[in-house]
């Protein structure tokens, strides 16, 4: 992790839980606990955990009731498997919601496909069909990447618990709903229950204050977190991100920012929900309607954390001093205000990325040249998104030197983004215009990264290999990732909209 | 045992995306470190560390990704546990459901077993769940565990029986749930 040149920028506080609070987590009843906790201050994540506890036995984890568990191709056939095996069926396919994404190709469809992923996605499409779960496949209307469609669906809502395959089901947690990624056993125990026993995690409040400078997004308040937190700093604890920044945030900078909670170790993150979570609802396919939106409303108005509920640890960031971030390794802590230069290596960890990713210390970041750019993935692909890249990229074009794609994070987005004139900004640039899907952000799919390349990425992993075996990533927000495609290289992209 | 000095191992690096495309759990062994170990000084390819059944390793083990195809090609490569002074939540809820124990103890102490592992790879080492001990010779170290994953572990339970049995409990939950949250239409 990175140290910044001035210290008060974050600060930690180790605080004491609230005894009454302890009390609760030693309840022998079920039930019991959760008539207590009502009158006592709770966090966001306390009262999201007691309204999914089905049951409560010390000594085990509790039991909590799944509202909505999404499914995908690659972390789902062996949980179908064991399921037929063992003669078990899925006990609420309605609450099941499945979709291809991680392996399909962004360009001639299914057909495309390699053998493998294209036997998965039937695999996928067999299992659905057998169990009665919803699937949006390749090629369907409503395709996209699990984490983009679920929100846009309305199905994402306030006090839920989500959960998916797929480590980057904290994106959710941006409706105030508690959601997090599983392995494929725990898919197995949820198709199976709708449950999952699960231990206690802690509490962990970052307050970010302050009006976001121009040029800097919900990304680089992130990009900006981890570089001090380091990447594991999250571990077993339910993060709330709270405060003005958080609140002046769209739905879409804000699961940008619960979405990489992942990548300093969080098990979860969440943002209380407010006007602007149910402006983002109101009238999408799930959400509810008529006298059931007033109720649904009041109810998600009680989701906020109480004044005088405690967190076990709480950082404070000041946003009005953030840069326009990049990442220099091969974590996503590794990472610096794009105004500066390749750090001096700091541990053998740092000593490797440098060497992975072929850069010398104090080289300045504007001067290391790029080869690819990605903008994509369930971090940024959304229709905001999208439009602040086209906004820097309008009237420009793709440098020579580079290539550069767009892959809409959903077919609903891409089908927006062509009806306001998006796609022919970013044509026009010289981008590629794909169709949606997880693409170069894991390279399970033709969109990988040649050996030695480096993308400008607008992702959420830098790791060796992530893009494509041998490829360098750099992390940015898609305003960066634009302003690198017009350049050739890393930069500032205020010098591009100044 | 084996060594891997390294910190913030995620799981693209135990099992690369390129060999996440199977449909079964078992057959992941051959493809543990697929890239790091295209190199030739990579530790766990030398000869006397083969067939170790305990991999000693840095913290964070485990981060990112959340496919279990990682604790699956770990134990297919023949390993039964980990020791690292951390691992990344997912990772360590994938690895109980693998049976494949994940020992945290203190930096220090896997330091001493990183280093004992690298300057005599003969040092045995034994890992006791049921004592919760690392134990070897002139040292035995306590660990920590969560008593429900080590009852699981050593007693191999079926944990969606063990769920299944609150069938009660979960009917119940779900006849008092809000009649306005979404359901998904097909």
């Amino acid at each position: 992790m990175l140290g910044h040149a001035d210290p008060a920028w974050l600060w930690l506080t180790h605080n004491s839980r609230a005894p009454a609070l302890k009390a609760s987590h030693g309840r022998s009843k079920p039930g019991a606990g959760r008539v207590g906790l009502s009158q006592m201050p709770a966090t966001l994540a306390q009262k999201l955990w007691e309204s999914h506890v089905v049951r409560s036995t010390p000594g085990e984890p509790d039991l909590l009731y799944v509202d909505l568990h999404l499914v995908h191709e690659v972390t789902s056939p062996q949980a179908f498997e064991g399921l037929r095996l063992a003669g078990r069926h899925v006990r609420r396919p309605d609450l099941s919601l499945a979709t291809m994404d991680h392996n399909v190709p962004t360009r001639g469809g299914a057909r495309a496909a390699d053998e493998l992923s294209r036997k998965q996605m039937e695999v996928l499409a067999e299992n659905c069909r057998r169990e009665g779960i919803p699937l949006h496949q390749i090629g369907s209307r409503r395709q996209g990447i699990v984490h983009v469609i679920g929100p846009e669906l309305g199905l994402t809502q306030p006090g839920m618990l989500i959960v998916c395959g797929d480590s980057h089901t904290s994106t959710h947690g941006a409706f105030g709903a508690l959601a997090f990624g599983i392995g494929t056993s725990e898919v197995e125990l949820v198709l199976a229950t709708q449950c999952l026993p699960q231990t206690r995690a802690r509490d962990l409040a970052v307050t970010v204050e302050g009006e976001l400078p121009l040029g800097v997004t919900a990304k680089d308040v992130v990009l900006g977190l981890i570089g001090h937190t380091g990447t594991s700093l999250g571990q077993g604890h339910l993060v709330e991100y709270r405060g003005s920044t958080v609140r002046g945030l769209s739905m879409e900078g804000r699961m940008t920012i619960c979405n990489m909670s992942i990548e300093w170790g969080a098990k979860a993150g969440m943002i209380a929900p407010d006007d602007t979570t149910f402006a983002y609802l109101e009238r999408r396919p799930y959400a509810p309607r008529g006298a059931a939106w007033e109720d649904a409303v009041d109810r998600w108005r009680s989701l906020a954390t109480d004044v005088e509920a405690a967190f076990d640890q709480e950082i404070h960031l000041d946003a009005a001093i953030l840069e326009p971030h990049v990442t220099w390794g091969t974590n996503p802590g590794q990472v610096a205000p794009v105004t500066g230069r390749v750090p001096e290596p700091r541990s053998d960890t740092d000593a490797r990325a440098l060497r992975y990713m072929d850069l010398l210390p104090g080289t300045a970041f504007a001067d290391i040249a790029i080869d690819r750019v990605f903008i994509g993935s369930c971090t940024n692909a959304r229709l905001e998104d999208l439009r602040a890249a086209a906004h820097v990229i309008a009237g420009k074009h793709v440098h020579p030197k580079v290539r550069a794609m767009v892959v809409p994070g959903s077919t609903t987005v891409k089908r927006a983004a062509e009806e306001e004139g998006l796609d022919a900004i970013f044509k026009a640039a010289g981008f590629e215009w794909r169709n949606a899907g997880c693409s170069m952000c894991l390279g399970m799919n033709p969109d990988i990264l040649a050996p030695g390349e480096r993308c400008a990425s607008t992702s959420n992993r830098n790791f060796e290999g992530r893009q494509g075996a041998g490829g360098r990533t750099h992390l940015m927000s898609p305003p960066m990732a634009a302003a690198a495609a017009v350049t050739g290289h890393l930069v500032d992209v205020r010098e591009l909209i100044n | 045992m084996a060594p891997l000095d390294r910190a913030d191992v995620d799981t693209d690096q135990i099992i690369p995306k390129q060999f996440l495309k199977r449909i079964e759990r078992t057959g992941y062994g051959p493809f543990l470190f697929y890239d790091w170990r295209q190199a030739t000084d990579f530790p766990l390819n030398r000869p006397e560390f083969q067939g170790a059944p305990v991999l000693v390793t840095g913290a964070n083990f485990g981060c990112g990704s959340s496919r279990e195809h990682a604790p699956w090609a770990i134990r297919d490569a023949g390993y039964r546990a980990i020791v690292s002074p951390s691992f990344a939540d997912i990772f360590l809820a994938n690895c109980y459901k693998t049976g494949l124990l994940a020992v945290t103890l203190p930096a220090g102490q896997v330091r001493h077993l990183i280093d004992l592992a690298s300057e005599d790879p003969t040092a045995e080492i034994t890992v006791d769940l049921e004592a919760q001990q690392v134990r070897g010779e002139g040292f035995a170290y306590r660990f920590e565990i969560d008593a429900f994953a080590r009852d699981c572990l050593l007693g191999g339970l079926d944990e969606i029986g063990l769920v299944e049995r609150h069938d009660k409990s979960i009917a119940e939950y779900e006849s008092k749930r809000a009649a306005w949250l979404p359901a998904v239409r097909s």
